[in-house]
């Protein structure tokens, strides 16, 4: 892929042939310096992602409790898998949680970043300031933003107090009611999604060709025509970013959650389901393993989809 | 760009819609900021919406000196710092090699890398948190003498998933300098380690800086690692920490707020400071075709 033209154009200027660097022509020490260079790095990863992540998908059809060595655990098959989809009555509604926050971020969250930066794109007046009230949330922990939002919605928090509740007893419980926390919470994380989906367009739309859209403004095409047919085109490579952030993001969703009630009564999701089964008072290793498997199908998708757009060209 | 009175006043409606969203945006902080300088008795009195009677720094030195909260600080420099030097260390070693060097293997080792580091945490954990139960590791580093509950253990696996992402994202910006850089060198006869250290490493500058900010910050924002592998309150970073803090505190959200304030104000500074790095991190790979 790159080193063929080096090759060739140094054999065309008639250099020393020892000191072309073929790929089958180094020295011994270049050789063991190249393996150690791409050797170390990579059996760090491989040993503790994949081999990991491939241990997971096979624990998903065992049985473990945990205790005892690797001979206590016991092939089951599909089971793990049967008994989460009927036994485990968290599971529905981590499952529903995890398809609203990836709705909620798919059709709420992410055109509206896309709104967004669509306005800051034409430098309006205090733009710079917009800007960066926008990006703050990017850089804070999920953990600091639970913690920050409480004072607005805790029962005796600014929102409670501006909208009368003055009485701790009557008082909406955000958080702690079930029908409502994971719409609260849902809210709390867009504010960070949204800031993230603005940067990632705005910085797409400042690389898009200034000639296209001065054409497109000589032909008096309007706003909307001039976004739909010349700008959103040209995004794509950030809309393949985009749908891989936002989904992996809505299925990866602990940190908030646990932060806030330690994903119980109502704030259920897969991630803090493995969790439970891993470090939680029952130890059911194939469960969390089968819910942690379910987790990776679901981002499969977008993986392929992503390792396709970047790898596709480089052959 | 803007033309014609109908434009004109489209944009100030569009200024006047931003300004609201981003007042709304910055709210929630400067509200938890304001808290945190009241006392106690004053909010549960007044409430929280309501003037300050008192207004000082007494919960952040409640918080960071007598709760003993700067010792978290301290947590988070031992796993951020050494994780993102090991990382992109190592990432840059790959990615010199893939990018300069015309292997089969370049592009199979490349997808490896990038999809490791899209994997969910969650299949990678079980084996992970089984695996540091039984690695033994010398009394100096864990006196139970495994790998669990150490910031060893922490960094590691940080390294392992970051190179993915690195390496990536290195390998990209490598493969827009031009190879005559890498010619004049090879003329010269350097060996594969001088390539790399000399010519390849000082390129790689900017790319390291931005990648090394952003990395920071995520090492540093992590919660879920650091939940899992770290059993100790003691020993975990200030993200993680602050949910026992919150347990702690459970009865003085002011002082709580203080602590999230000091929590949240190294980010702020890397934002406001380095943020030409950061926004070009986070947007590396988005831009390129």
């Amino acid at each position: 892929m790159s080193n063929t033209k080096i090759e060739t154009k140094t054999a065309a200027q008639g250099e020393n042939p020892g000191r072309r660097r073929r790929s089958n022509n180094f020295t011994k020490r270049d050789r063991a310096v190249i393996a150690g260079l791409v050797g170390g790095p990579t059996i760090l990863h491989v040993v503790f992602v994949w081999l990991p992540a491939i241990a997971t998908i096979l624990l998903s059809f065992c049985q473990w409790d945990g205790i005892g060595g690797l001979s206590n655990i016991h092939w089951v098959g599909v089971k793990n898998y049967a008994q989460i989809f009927t036994l485990y009555s968290d599971f529905k509604i981590a499952l529903r949680n995890n398809t609203l926050w990836l709705l909620w971020f798919g059709l709420i969250a992410t055109p509206l970043g896309v709104v967004l930066a669509y306005f800051l794109d034409k430098n309006l007046k205090g733009t710079k300031f917009f800007q960066t009230a926008f990006y703050l949330p990017i850089v804070l922990s999920l953990a600091v933003t639970g913690i920050i939002w409480d004072y607005i919605f805790k029962v005796n928090g600014f929102l409670n107090i501006v909208l009368g509740y003055t009485n701790a007893d009557t008082a909406p419980s955000w958080f702690g009611d079930p029908h409502k926390n994971i719409w609260v919470v849902l809210g709390i994380a867009s504010w960070r999604h949204i800031g993230y989906m603005m940067l990632l367009y705005l910085a797409g739309m400042k690389s898009v060709d200034p000639s296209l859209r001065e054409a497109a403004a000589i032909d008096g095409a309007g706003e909307w025509y001039t976004f739909r047919k010349v700008i959103f085109p040209s995004l794509r490579p950030v809309n393949i970013i985009v749908v891989v952030v936002t989904v992996i993001e809505a299925l990866r969703a602990f940190d908030l959650v646990y932060i806030i009630n330690r994903g119980k009564n109502g704030l259920q999701v897969l991630a803090v389901a493995v969790y439970e089964n891993i470090l939680g008072e029952s130890q059911r290793i194939g469960w969390g393993a089968a819910l942690a498997t379910i987790l990776f199908v679901l981002c499969l998708g977008p993986i392929m989809v992503y390792l396709y757009q970047n790898f596709k060209k480089v052959d | 760009m803007v033309t014609g009175k109908q434009s004109k006043v489209g944009a100030r409606i569009a200024v006047a819609i931003l300004a609201f969203f981003s007042l709304a945006w910055v709210f929630p902080i400067f509200f938890t900021v304001y808290e945190s300088f009241r006392p106690y008795n004053d909010t549960t009195k007044d409430g929280y919406v309501s003037l300050p009677k008192h207004f000082n720094f007494d919960n952040y030195w409640n918080a960071l000196i007598q709760s003993g909260m700067w010792r978290y600080f301290i947590n988070s420099v031992e796993v951020a710092v050494p994780a993102v030097l090991i990382t992109l260390f190592l990432a840059s070693m790959v990615a010199f090699v893939v990018s300069r060097y015309s292997f089969k293997f370049n592009i199979a080792l490349l997808m490896i890398f990038t999809a490791g580091n899209l994997l969910p945490p969650q299949l990678i954990f079980i084996p992970i948190f089984r695996l540091y139960l039984h690695i033994w590791v010398p009394t100096i580093i864990n006196e139970n003498n495994v790998l669990y509950d150490t910031q060893l253990g922490l960094i590691l696996i940080h390294v392992a998933i970051q190179i993915g992402f690195a390496t990536f994202v290195l390998s990209n910006y490598l493969r827009t300098i031009p190879k005559e850089i890498s010619e004049s060198a090879l003329v010269d006869g350097a060996s594969v380690w001088a390539h790399y250290f000399r010519v390849i490493l000082p390129l790689l500058r900017p790319a390291l800086a931005s990648l090394g900010v952003l990395m920071t910050t995520w090492i540093y924002n992590d919660f879920f690692w650091a939940v899992v592998l770290l059993k100790s309150g003691s020993k975990r970073p200030i993200t993680a920490a602050l949910s026992n803090l919150q347990g702690e505190f459970f009865t003085d959200f002011n002082l709580l707020a203080a602590g999230a304030v000091l929590a949240l104000l190294p980010t702020l500074i890397v934002f406001f400071v380095l943020r030409r790095q950061f926004v070009a991190g986070l947007t590396i790979g988005s831009t390129k075709g």
